[in-house]
């Protein structure tokens, strides 16, 4: 079973997050991909870009994607676990 | 509207009820006469009943061909659909059980286990494979009924959130419309798909051949988009549909491929698997997340809406899986079901000359 959202709750209703005025945001989601949200370019590493198709992605965090980079929900199936983000409400 | 996209040829009538039902809508709006008991047993597979609610459905989505857009809210009959709905709400809350006490925290790990359970009929891997292209057709024939108006359902929840559910739900609907491009919009993939398999693709085309347990699956989507107190049980069936999605479509995609399909057949298969293994997460987290961030209150709920469409489709791959085990269709008239071989596009030729693959 995955955590609740461990983040749930640490972001303040009034300023949406502070991460929103980047131009791009990158959310690690429980025991799951690395979803990319805003103004990004996806490239090989020889700098060819790699067509994402959607405005919000889902990079594989597992390793054991077939799409590599993105996430097909195989870390499911292999009961990836990738521990807990750390809070960003806690002390340093 | 062109036949193409909709309105819906009226289907045929299944019983009592909705053959007075679809006799009253081809002449205009007026006070329905009364119908016989609604309340036989087993009204997930009652046809009469299920056909019923899709006739009273359908006038909120695009139409039936030849009927007055008046009968939409014509009191009468919504109340003949509020009398249809009742033991159809009651028989969905047998199928499911009580959902689990869950706290809102607790719902996204709830989510997981129920949608990672996993004891049902594996539809997916049987057509992997085995599949023959005549059992291929007829399951796109019984999902076209959605998947033409793909994404539909759950969009009547959009005016009724506000704050993060919200924004998660519009992120989610932007990638099932294709963001904005006919081409990409999934019901039109799921179009494509079906001309390669050599399916009358016309909105609504395959209700006559499709049984009472295929229309139940899209009338539990209607009951819980269209009244506002289902709201919870909306996005929760929405997270079951993106979270048991990524896996089962790549094994449809590799089942057509098995048969002879080409990339522009596949297409709407490969699509989901990546677009679902991200609308999982912002389902899971940001929309039933968010929703219960906000009302905590309708945390039982996603959990009966998502339960709900894992138990029908259960049901739904039941029926295909016993109907071919016994040598039967699983769809309910032989007309509507195509022979022949897959359409392929040749590399280099224009899509119009497509010839017929051997
Ligand atoms: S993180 Fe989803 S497949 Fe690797
Ligand atoms: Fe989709
Ligand atoms: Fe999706």
């Amino acid at each position: 079973m995955t955590a609740a959202c461990p983040w749930q709750g640490t972001v303040e209703p009034e300023d949406h997050g502070t991460a929103a005025p980047a131009a791009a945001t990158i959310t690690p989601y429980p025991d799951g991909p690395l979803v990319v949200r805003g103004d990004f370019a996806l490239t090989t590493p020889d700098g060819r870009q790699i067509d994402a198709r959607r405005r919000t992605v889902a990079l594989c965090r597992c390793g054991k994607s077939t799409m590599i980079p993105f996430c097909d929900a195989t870390h499911k199936a292999i009961g990836f676990r990738a521990g807990n983000p750390p809070d960003p409400a806690a002390p340093a | 509207m062109s036949e193409t996209h909709g309105r819906a040829t009226l289907p045929q009538p299944r019983g009592p009820v909705s053959t007075i039902v679809r006799d009253a809508l081809l002449r205009p709006p007026h006070d329905l006469p009364a119908v016989p008991d609604l309340t036989g047993d087993g009204p997930l597979t009652d046809d009469d009943l299920q056909l019923t609610l899709f006739l009273c459905y359908e006038l909120h989505y695009r139409g039936w061909h030849g009927v007055d857009d008046g009968w939409e809210w014509q009191p009468s009959l919504l109340a003949l659909r509020a009398a249809a709905e009742r033991p159809f709400e009651a028989a969905i809350r047998a199928l499911v059980g009580p959902p689990p006490a869950v706290s809102p925290q607790q719902l996204p790990a709830a989510l997981h286990e129920v949608t990672t359970a996993g004891d049902g009929p594996s539809l997916a891997g049987f057509l992997r494979g085995r599949g023959t292209l005549a059992q291929f057709r007829e399951f796109v024939a019984h999902r076209s009924v959605y998947h033409l108006r793909e994404a539909d359902p759950h969009t009547w929840g959009l005016p009724r959130l506000g704050g993060p559910a919200k924004a998660a739900l519009v992120e989610i609907q932007m990638d099932e419309y294709g963001n904005g491009q006919l081409h990409r919009m999934h019901a039109e993939l799921f179009r494509t798909t079906m001309g390669r398999l050599g399916l009358d693709t016309r909105y609504g085309a395959h209700l006559d051949a499709v049984p009472a347990i295929t229309l139940a699956g899209n009338n539990a989507m209607s009951l819980f988009g269209l009244h506002r107190r289902w709201r919870g049980a909306l996005l929760g069936h929405l997270a079951a549909l993106e979270m048991t999605s990524s896996l089962p479509n790549r094994r449809y995609g590799d089942a057509l491929r098995r048969l002879g399909g080409d990339e522009t057949a596949t297409r709407f298969f490969d699509e989901h698997v990546e677009a679902d293994a991200v609308h999982e997460q912002i389902a899971l987290h940001d929309l039933c997340g968010g929703l219960v961030s906000q009302e905590p209150e309708l945390t039982a709920d996603v959990l009966l809406g998502a339960s709900a469409a894992l138990a029908l489709d259960d049901l739904f791959a039941a029926h295909l899986l016993d109907s071919w085990a016994a040598g039967r269709s699983s769809l309910r008239n032989a007309a509507s079901r195509p022979a022949g071989p897959l359409r392929v596009t040749v590399p280099g030729v224009p899509a119009a000359k497509t010839k017929v693959a051997s």
